[in-house]
Parts: structure tokens; sequence; C-alpha cells
């Protein structure tokens, strides 16, 4: 009998190339170019696809395995939350107005990323980077829909978030997340890598997706907080993506070291803009307070986007030219965005309150440079006009930054009670922004930032009415019908918390699940 | 005997999202998969256009000469989303997982005619890179497509692909090594048996058209493709002389099949169903995908089937039609 010639046996990273990289072949049948029609236009400069280092080697079968077995258990927590009513367990209904921000704001960008992703899975000729963002695609869908599926049941019970998906696409201050994954998804792939692998996940998820998390499990939200920790193990795989990417792009040629630079730029800017957002609901919206903004930003930008920058000088990247700017802004950010939502709470779909003195205190203490100079005296003002029924609900619709799309609220760096206004002549239109860097952002390609929907100038253009409404008949609330557009129901959706149906029916149903009346 | 656990009962202002309630009439319960599918691709007020493609908006119907009035008219039969979708698959991956484990532990790979061995390995291999095509297909009918009802199952289906090309190879390395993967490969590049294949693979990667794409690949190809190599092949021919070990190997690809060609009938009849030049914007595209498909699997049939290969081929054109005609489109 013959010997059984021993077959070669495969190590962990050869066996996983012959399962990816091993089945791409190079077409001749049809061109390159033709196949992989948008990769050469951004400038990026690949010579050798073959020098991609996976970041993790997860073939499919291991997927399924790992993927099902986290979902079978969130979908038991999800079940158990709703069934107990595990709403009720939240500190305070106040809580919930960061999920219908969550909800409306951020679950609808995971479905972005999802198709952004099987874009950039597709378009790449490296079978390498293709797996892996097509795992990333993936990942992304069960992500808006695990959000969704936990959140479901908070709609059933609080208002605000029945129609996220139309509010999503239309109303004011959401066109400031839409805006932002739309010009990541209208890029080119590789400034998509760079804006969302790389900007997003790798430099700023720490301060966008963990805040909303650890404020869960800070406040009692058992739904929010586990689909949060299923998904942990899923963002260390992308985040591992979005430094390969970045590592990759500049080991291949040197001219592509200032394209990333300005992309690294450009996307830390308009990644924090949106940051906005959750800095106020970090000091503000939680009632149980993980950090302050300020200390997240310290924490996770100044420090461990630091040591990143540190780590990518050898390639000739430096520490994004906006980061002097945003340290200068940390003890106002979260207290302008506030002061901007309580204005506007009469056209948001949540509610805003004024903080108590506890809270004041807290804020006080994380923010002794600002915040008993400056926002503490307007704070003490709107709440002595609220006591006397004065409270003020501003109707006019403020001036848009043409590149965040933030109303022009910001202040001058280093000038806290002089609002910061820059503007372009472009064509035959003015131009406004909010910053420098957004300014920055517009000149570089103002071909892109003249096309936005920026939700006053479409409202001043009668864009944002039911059809057939007439606005010229007297007595026309323009309110009224923007809020009737954006599918709002008055006095239900918006306004304070305290007149709020959310609080009086999370107090009357606690009562009736915790007394015997 | 009932037993009677009580729970504090709160009645609630709404049982689903407006937009659910909107699709399916009213405010009652929804399913997980109409709340994870329905409307959550974004519809309006796009910011910009894509620099990659000026002429189309992010999302946009006008890629494909289909025409919906609503995009949401399509439903996945299985109704997956992606909790759903991974559940099923791992228990699927966990049948294959016996299935190797059991050919391999029993040293049932070494005990096959080596005729069988050679056919399988001529035959199974190269199509590795026929599933690594359509996952890049899929991925792109996902991205470029209209509509989550529509573009969900497109990627699970890519990475499905993905899974079965894995699986090829696999089979490869059990029943070979590493050489025959490049002996593999280097016939996908050169031998004649399969340049019409590739051609055709190769030629989907260029198609412009999300839903034409869809057609070529997973109705055309794929209708084609598997009833031919897993059904009438392995599981039939090859089984007969002794090759069952290598239908255990491909379960998967059998069961995959049987259950995706439900969602794959249902997208197409849904087209159809919606308007007469739908109908005929498919027939066409079916039968000239499916034509091209037919001729390209010829010579590869050849490798299992030898003079058999014109018969079997005949009948499953004809079971494809009739598999056509009833999701609404004869052909």
């Amino acid at each position: 009998m013959d010997m059984q010639v021993a077959k070669k046996k495969l190590g962990l990273k050869e066996r996983y190339a012959v399962m990816t990289r091993g089945l791409d072949w190079t077409p001749s049948y049809q061109k390159m170019e033709d196949i992989y029609p948008y990769v050469a236009y951004e400038g990026i400069k690949i010579h050798d696809w073959d020098k991609w280092e996976d970041p993790f080697r997860l073939t499919m079968d291991a997927y399924w395995k790992y993927q099902a077995e986290k979902e079978r258990k969130l979908y038991a927590i999800i079940d158990a939350f709703n069934q107990n009513n595990g709403h009720l367990n939240v500190t305070d209904a106040r809580y919930i107005n960061a999920v219908k921000l969550f909800i409306s704001g951020i679950s609808p960008l995971e479905y972005v990323a999802h198709r952004g992703f099987a874009h950039a899975g597709r378009a790449f000729p490296g079978p390498g980077p293709r797996v892996a963002c097509l795992m990333q695609s993936i990942d992304e869908i069960r992500h808006a829909q695990t959000q969704v599926h936990s959140i479901s049941n908070y709609n059933k019970y609080y208002n605000g978030m029945h129609d996220f998906h139309h509010a999503h696409d239309r109303v004011w201050f959401l066109s400031v997340p839409k805006s932002f994954f739309d010009d990541a998804l209208t890029a080119g792939p590789f400034e998509f890598m760079v804006a969302i692998g790389f900007s997003f996940e790798y430099v700023l998820t720490n301060l966008l997706f963990v805040p909303f998390v650890s404020g869960a499990a800070y406040n009692g939200d058992m739904g929010t907080m586990t689909f949060g920790f299923s998904a942990q193990s899923d963002e260390a795989r992308h985040m591992t993506l979005g430094l390969e990417v970045i590592k990759f792009i500049l080991e291949q040629d040197p001219a592509n070291v200032p394209i990333v630079q300005r992309w690294i730029d450009k996307w830390t800017w308009r990644g924090y803009r949106v940051l906005t957002l959750v800095a106020m609901m970090m000091d503000y919206m939680l009632p149980k307070r993980t950090m302050s903004w300020k200390e997240a930003w310290e924490i996770y930008f100044e420090e461990n986007g630091g040591a990143l920058f540190k780590d990518l000088a050898r390639y000739g990247i430096t520490m994004p030219k906006c980061a002097g700017q945003i340290a200068l802004e940390k003890d106002h950010l979260s207290h302008q965005a506030w002061s901007t939502f309580y204005n506007y709470a009469a056209a948001a779909n949540f509610h805003t309150w004024m903080p108590d003195d506890d809270e004041m205190k807290w804020l006080a203490s994380k923010y002794p440079d600002s915040f008993d100079k400056l926002y503490r005296p307007r704070y003490r003002f709107w709440r002595e006009q609220a006591a006397k029924g004065n409270r003020f609900y501003s109707k006019t619709l403020p001036m848009l930054c043409q590149v965040c799309q933030i109303p022009m609220v910001f202040t001058e760096p280093g000038e806290p009670t002089k609002t910061c206004y820059r503007e372009v002549d472009y064509r035959d239109d003015k131009y406004h922004f909010c910053s420098d860097h957004c300014k920055k952002i517009f000149e570089d390609e103002p071909e892109k930032y003249t096309q936005a929907w920026l939700p006053v100038h479409q409202i001043y253009q009668g864009n944002c009415f039911p059809e057939g409404t007439d606005p010229t008949v007297e007595g026309f609330d323009p309110l009224a019908e923007v809020l009737k557009f954006y599918n709002l129901e008055h006095g239900r959706d918006n306004l304070d918390f305290e007149i709020s149906e959310d609080r009086k029916n999370f107090a009357e149903w606690r009562g009736q699940a915790t007394r015997n009346i | 005997m009932q037993i009677d656990l009580r729970t504090v009962t709160i009645k609630p202002l709404r049982h689903t999202f407006d937009n659910i309630a909107r699709r399916i009439g009213a405010d009652k319960p929804a399913s997980r998969y109409q709340e994870g599918t329905l409307d959550m691709q974004q519809e309006a007020n796009y910011h910009y256009r894509p620099t990659w493609d000026p002429d189309h908006l992010i999302y946009d119907r006008d890629r494909s000469a289909i025409r919906m009035a609503d995009w949401y008219s399509f439903k996945d039969p299985r109704q997956f989303y992606y909790g759903a979708y991974t559940i099923a698959r791992a228990k699927q991956q966990d049948t294959a997982e016996a299935n190797f484990d059991f050919v391999e532990n029993r040293g049932l790979a070494a005990t096959l005619p080596d005729e069988i061995r050679d056919t399988v390995l001529a035959l199974l291999i190269p199509l590795r890179h026929v599933a690594w095509g359509a996952n890049m297909n899929n991925a792109a009918v996902c991205a470029y497509g209209y509509g989550t009802a529509f573009t969900q199952p497109c990627i699970y289906h890519a990475m499905d692909q993905l899974g079965i090309a894995q699986y090829l190879t696999r089979v490869g390395l059990l029943l070979g090594d590493v050489d025959s993967l490049d002996a593999a490969k280097q016939a996908w590049m050169e031998d004649d048996t399969w340049q019409g294949l590739r051609r055709y693979v190769e030629d989907t990667l260029v198609l412009r058209d999300p839903f034409e794409l869809f057609v070529a690949q997973n109705v055309a190809l794929d209708g084609l493709l598997y009833p031919l190599v897993y059904e009438t092949i392995i599981d039939d021919v090859l089984s007969a002389k002794g090759g069952t070990p290598v239908a255990m190997l491909t379960q998967f690809m059998t069961d995959w099949h049987a259950e995706t060609r439900k969602w794959i009938d249902a997208t197409v009849k849904t087209a159809a169903a919606e308007s007469a030049g739908n109908k005929t914007v498919l027939a066409d595209w079916i039968v000239q995908w499916r034509d091209r498909a037919a001729a390209a699997l010829l010579p590869v049939s050849r490798i299992a089937l030898g003079e058999r290969a014109d018969e079997l081929t005949t009948e499953i054109v004809q079971q494809f039609n009739a598999r056509m005609a009833k999701a609404g489109v004869p052909l």
C-alpha cells in the first residue's frame, strides 16, 4: 500500500488567505477600470493590494456562529425587558429624550453605514478590504435593526419617536447627522473609509456610541444598554478595520499623505460638529451623568487620540488642526447647544428643560471656568421666566451653517460672548459658516456643499409645508404647518418636559407598577 | 392545567411606528421583519449627489429599468432580518460542520473512487470563483438597488456566497490540497471548459442596472447552476457512483438554493406583476442571460456528465422555464 503523502498544513493566516483573496482573479474579458470604476478618481495611489493586512480573520462559518449566539441572547433580553415594563426602571422620564435623539439621529446613520460599506465592499479592487468592508456592511444593518427593535418598545409608550424615519429626512436639526453621512457616502470610496472607518469608527466612536450606551447603563435602560454591549465586539472589528485602512493607504504611496491629511482634518471637524448633540445629551439629558462632555473629550480625544496621532506621525500625519479650536470650545459646546434646543423646543421631537439646582452644581463643578459666569445666569433667568408662565419658545428660524448645518450659535474661539460668523461669496450667492473649519471645507469643495438641503432655506422656500398649503392666507402659522410636514404633534412631541404627556404618564405608570393604587 | 401568571399591564399609546402602521394599514403590533425593513432606507432630501455617480441621487430608482410604484412591495418570504438570518445560517453551519467532521473522521474522502474525486475537484473547485463573483454582484445590488425590502436580502445573499466559496475551498482542501486550489484556478483562468463561464461572470461585474444584475446572477446563472451541479450532478449522478460523501459536503448549497429561490421567485413575481413593461424587461433579461448561462454551463457539466451533458442541461433549462412561468414570466 502506498504511503499517504501528508498534506501541507495551512497556518491560520494562509488558511484565511485561501478562503478570501485566493478566490479572486485578474479579469481578462473585462477591463479592471470597468469592473472597479470608482477607485481612481480620488487620486489615491495603490500599488499592491496584496500588502493589505487582514485586520481580523473571520470566515463566514465562524461569523454566523458568533453572531447568532449574540443575537439569541440580545433578543431574549429585549423580550424580557418588554414583558417586564423595563421602561419604567429608567432613572426618570427625562432620560427617554436621549433615546429619542438616538433613534431619530443615530440609528438611521447605522443604516447608511450599511449601504456605504456595501458600496466600499464592492468598489475596491483588493479582495482583502472588500471582504472586511462587507462584514462591516452586514454588521451595520444589524446595528440599525437591533436599535429599532430595542427602542420599538419605548415608542409604544412615549412620544417623539413615532415617525423617526420621516423625521430623519426632514426635521431641521436632524439634517446635521444626515448631511454628515450623506457627505461621506457621496465621497469616493477611499474618503468614505477615512471618514467613517477611521475618523468616525476609530477616532470618535468613544465619543458617540459609547456615551449613549454608558448613559443607558447608568440610567437603568437595559434595552439600549444591551444592544450597545452586544455591538461591542462588532465595533472592535470596525475599529481595527479603520486603523488598517489608514495605515495601508499611507504606506502605499507618499503622495497619498496630503490627501489623507486633508480628509482627516475635514472629518474630525465634521464628526466633532455632529458630537454637539452628544455633548448636550451627556451634560443635560442624562439624569444620572456618566461624565461630562469635557472630560470625555479630554480622555478619548486629547489623550487617546493624541497617542494615535503620535503613532501616525511616522507617516507624516499630524494632529488635525481643528483640535486647537475644539479645546477652546469644550467649556461651552454643550451649554450653547442645550440653550439652542431649549429655545427651539417647539420645533423638535424631544423635550427640553432647565437643569435643577443639583444639576447646576454638577455643571459648575465640571465647568468651573465657564458655567457660573456665562450659563448659570442665563438659566436662572429662563427658570424665573418659566415660573412666571413665560416659558419662551423661539418661533423664528435661525441661520444655518452651510456645511455642518447647525444654527450659527457658536462663539468665537476664545471669545465666548461673541457669535462666530464666516461667509464666502461663491458664484452669485453668499454662504455662511459657523467656523473657519466649516468654511475651509466648503472652499475645498464648493460644488458639493452648495447642494446642501438646508432645512431653514427649504422652509423659507415653501418646501416644508404639507401639500396644498397656502402660506398667503390670513393667520397662517408657519411653525404649525412645518410640524405637520414633520408629522410631529404639537403639545405631545414637542415643548417643555415639565408639561409633557411623557412626564405625566411615566409618573402614573410607575405609581401603578410600584404602589397599590 | 393553565397557570395564570400576572404582570402589570399598561395600555400603550401606540403599537408600532407610524410608517409601519401606514404600510400595514393600522396601528397594530408589527413583526421584527417589518420594523427592521420598511422604510429603513432614507427616501428624501438627500444633501449631495454621489461624486462617483453624479447623474444619480444617493439612492435612485432610476438606476434600474424596472419601475415600481413602491419598492416596498417586495417581501422576503423568509422574513429575514439580521437576527433571523444569522440564526438560520448558524443552524445550517452546525449541520455542515457535522457533515465535514463525519467525512473527515471516518476517512471517507480517501474511500472515494479516484475517478469521482478527480471529477469533483475538476468541477467543484473552480466554482469557488463563481461564488466569489456572486458575492461581488450581490454586494453591488445591495449598494446600488432601491429600498431595503429589495436590497436587504442581497447583503445576506452576498455573505452566503462568500460562505459557499469558503465551503468549496474546504472541499478542495479535504479532497485535495492547496495545489488542487491552484490547479482549479489555473483551469478557471485558462481551460476552454471554463472560459464561457468566466466571461459570463466578468460580464456581470460591469452591469450597472441593479435589477438586471439580480437577474443575471441570482435568477439566471444560479437558477441553472445549482440544480445542475448540486441537485443533478452531485446528489444524483455522482452519488449513484459512490460519491455520497461529496453530497454531504455540499448539503449546505443544496438546502441553501432551495431556501433562497423562494425569495428570488417572490422578487421576480412582484416585479413582473407590477406592470406589463416590467414583465417585458424581465423576460428579455431572463432569456438573454439564461441562454448565455446555459451555453457557459454546458462544457462545465461535461466534466461530470460526459455525453449526457446536453440532455440534462436541456432538462434543467426546461425546469427553469417552468419555474419562471410560475413566477409570472413565461419565456
